[in-house]
């Protein structure tokens, strides 16, 4: 069974949300156009929308992480969901209590959607293909593979930048290795048909054969990668990578791959930048970069609320669609 | 044990890779021996006569790598049970690395699983000894005793020893008792943490990766120590072509070694794990398609001495997590010699080849007379239906271990009869 089988239902509709690898571009396209309308729920006066009333969404993360996590727990209570936040690195596993244990517990409470996070490459897909069927997963990262709303979030901030993705060269910088980030991101360029995706950084945060198992082309040197780009997106260092076998020192690292002024100079004059937060000031960008005309940074947090809130309504959807279905075949039997 | 019945296999194909005979004829037994070849000794009577028709008659499969899982991790399988699957597999000798709990590294070990074994009867176990005490790389184990005690090899499982000091004395002390050392090479430092191969698939779904250098790394290291001092040592599972070139460098040169393959490693590469399926995470990992084309071209010229299944049972659970969080390792023993036919279907080799790299490959890196089926010799047969196509399926394997990424698959070639010294361990009756 691939991802591309566990997340969608047989018409092809949106069950989990766990990869963007394997899905078609009018999908992701759809995720987009209705994100575009959950923009205008913030500026209500009642900021809520009834979609996923009465459904219980339990954010399920076993890694840290309070904005992502944030953000979620808002996209749903937007949705009108009743939200359950559970921190399990620091309770279930550390009794010894198995991934697929926690699962079933979750599912005796009759939770309707997992938003999971987990330091594994493959545990939200392996919790998709145990869940009970009529539960939905929604990844919000997992391990090195995949963090599909991320990517969404930002292909939704550079469209509303740039409008069509068919002529626009995007440039990925830093850790490319470690960055599930920058993985959902490539798929998502590629599947939305970007011009050109770059990837920029030393060739110990690029992984093997990145050219031909991404689609990218790679750059060690910041200046060529970033010339005539109309996006850089620059990922996070993570503190523990700065001084090791990878990295000699930040220092090092911001002298040849931190972003400022200067150096942007070569991309095209109405580039935009872009983070995926929290930004390390001084390691992947001076702060005349982060706070500058070019950065959307603090539009991609805003725009992650409405972008959850379409992926979620989708699978919810989904899940109403199957149990009418199933409903109707009860009655006419 | 019984060994005092008499059988004759009539009208099967007789291959016996040590005589080079492969055509027509019968084989007549008696007392666990190989009595004639063709026609019967006057006044040969047998208790019983096997209709081989339309079957393969070849040595029973020597198997050099099976993992039973006793002592130490019953639950996810026992000798008896995996001794049996093996006999249903058309396999009559098994060895099994030291890595149980205990260590074999003491010769009451090593003679429990082989009492244990001899007890249920369904094929031979030759347990590895350990290299080191408990396999720590540290302190070398007592080799002569477990020699004595009836380890013909010996191993460190899939721990490499760290300190290359005492990898050298540990090949020098082996070769003192004329023992060969299987090592599984794989340099710790570089596959640390990994859990499938590096290149495009660990890329694109950002899984750890074990680079190709962590074997070649580890054979190099280790073919200069063999070459050092003159040990005998034999690389189990290699998974990479480069490796297979450097051992032919050196087996150029003189140097005493050998290498075998798992079965897996001819059928599945890294792009086998796209699909996240656990039962495709081994070590070493599955590596690219060229990989196994020179490993399937190695095993047809003789460079790989074996095929063997690197059997490793696991119970339900060990696969029922995140990829990487599972335990590596696939159920082997049943689908060995339907797979192998499927390799001479292919035209990889033909049917004579594929027998002796099962047969008198492993028995001569074990350096044991076994896999040979002239006259005088013990009377291991494995009798095989290569028209009978079956469903690998959790009721059809006898073995406990499920995990198998050939489950669902229709393959063809099913053991009939296996027979152990002379007796008959087993006998399909579906």
């Amino acid at each position: 069974m691939n991802a591309l089988t566990t997340q969608l239902d047989e018409a092809g509709n949106l069950k989990h949300f766990l990869t963007i690898e394997g899905l078609e571009r009018s999908l992701l396209i759809d995720i987009l156009d209705r994100a575009e309308g959950f923009l205008g729920v913030a500026q209500q006066a009642v900021k809520k929308v009834p979609l996923c009333r009465g459904k219980v969404i339990a954010n399920l993360f076993f890694e840290n992480s309070t904005r992502t996590r944030t953000t979620f727990e808002l996209a749903a209570k937007r949705l009108s969901a009743d939200v359950l936040n559970l921190n399990i690195s620091t309770s279930a596993t550390a009794k010894g209590e198995t991934l697929l244990d926690t699962l079933r517990n979750l599912e005796a409470m009759h939770v309707d959607m997992f938003v999971v996070r987990h330091a594994t490459s493959g545990a939200a897909h392996f919790i998709a293909q145990h869940a009970a069927p009529h539960v939905s997963v929604v990844n919000a990262g997992d391990g090195r593979h995949s963090h599909p709303t991320q990517a969404m979030l930002d292909m939704f901030t550079i469209r509303r930048h740039k409008g069509d993705f068919s002529a626009l060269r995007v440039a990925i910088v830093g850790d490319i290795l470690h960055s599930r980030v920058a993985r959902s991101q490539i798929l998502a360029l590629n599947t939305l048909g970007a011009a050109e995706v770059r990837v920029i950084g030393p060739r110990t945060l690029i992984p093997a054969d990145a050219a031909e198992a991404l689609g990218v082309r790679v750059f060690h040197d910041l200046r060529e990668g970033v010339r005539d780009v109309d996006v850089v997106i620059m990922l996070r260092l993570q503190r523990e990578r700065m001084s090791s076998a990878l990295l000699p020192s930040e220092h090092e690292y911001f002298q040849l791959f931190g972003l400022t002024e200067e150096r942007l100079a070569t991309a095209h004059a109405e580039a935009i930048v872009m983070h995926p937060g929290p930004i390390n000031r001084g390691v992947e960008m001076d702060s005349q970069v982060a706070d500058g005309k070019r950065s959307v940074i603090l539009e991609q947090v805003s725009n992650g609320i409405a972008v959850r809130m379409a992926v979620m309504s989708m699978c919810i959807g989904t899940q109403n669609l199957q149990a009418q279905q199933a409903g109707e075949q009860r009655d006419a039997h | 044990m019984p060994t005092d019945s008499t059988i004759s296999i009539r009208n099967g194909r007789l291959i016996d890779p040590a005589t080079g005979f492969d055509g027509e004829a019968d084989v007549h037994l008696a007392e666990g021996r190989v009595l004639a070849i063709g026609a019967a000794p006057p006044g040969f009577c047998p208790e019983r006569t096997l209709d081989a028709s339309g079957c393969l008659v070849f040595p029973g499969v020597v198997d050099l790598c099976a993992r039973l899982r006793e002592p130490g991790l019953e639950h996810k399988a026992t000798i008896a049970s995996e001794t049996r699957a093996a006999a249903a597999a058309g396999i009559t000798t098994l060895c099994c690395p030291p890595d149980t709990s205990p260590v074999v590294d003491t010769p009451a070990v090593a003679q429990l699983i082989q009492q244990t074994a001899a007890r249920h009867g369904h094929a031979r176990v030759l347990p590895a000894g350990a290299l080191t005490r408990k396999l720590e790389g540290k302190v070398l184990a007592e080799m002569a005793a477990l020699k004595q005690a009836g380890c013909p090899v010996l191993s460190q499982a899939g721990r490499t020893i760290l300190s290359t000091h005492v990898a050298r004395r540990a090949l020098e002390y082996a070769s003192t008792f004329g023992m060969t050392v299987f090592l599984q090479p794989l340099d710790r430092d570089l596959a640390e943490g990994g859990c499938v191969h590096e290149g495009r698939v660990s890329t694109r779904l950002g899984l750890p990766g074990i680079p190709e250098a962590a074997e070649t790394l580890a054979v190099a290291r280790d073919l200069a120590l063999a070459e050092q001092t003159g040990a005998r040592i034999h690389f189990r599972g290699l998974s990479t072509a480069r490796a297979l070139e450097m051992l032919a460098e050196a087996r150029a040169r003189g140097v005493r070694a050998s290498a075998d393959v798992a079965i897996h490693q001819l059928f599945l590469t890294e792009e086998d794990v796209a699909g996240l399926n656990a039962d495709c995470h081994v070590i070493p990992p599955l590596r690219t398609r060229s990989d196994r084309d020179a490993l399937r071209a190695a095993l047809a010229s003789g460079a790989l001495a074996a095929l063997c299944s690197d059997h490793q049972p696991h119970d339900a659970d060990a696969k029922l997590a995140p990829f990487p969080e599972t335990a590596p390792g696939i159920s082997g023993l049943e689908t060995l010699l339907p797979l192998g036919l499927r390799l001479v279907e292919e035209a990889v080799m033909d049917v004579a080849t594929l027998i002796a790299r099962l047969t008198l490959g492993p028995a001569e890196v074990l350096g044991q007379r076994l896999g040979r089926l002239g006259v005088g010799e013990r009377a291991d047969v494995c009798i095989f239906d290569p028209r009978r196509a079956w469903t690998v399926s959790p009721e059809t394997l006898l073995s406990h271990g499920e995990n198998s990424p050939f489950m669902g698959m229709t393959l063809r070639g099913r053991v009939i009869w296996t027979l152990l010294d002379g007796r008959i361990v087993f006998e399909r009756t579906d």
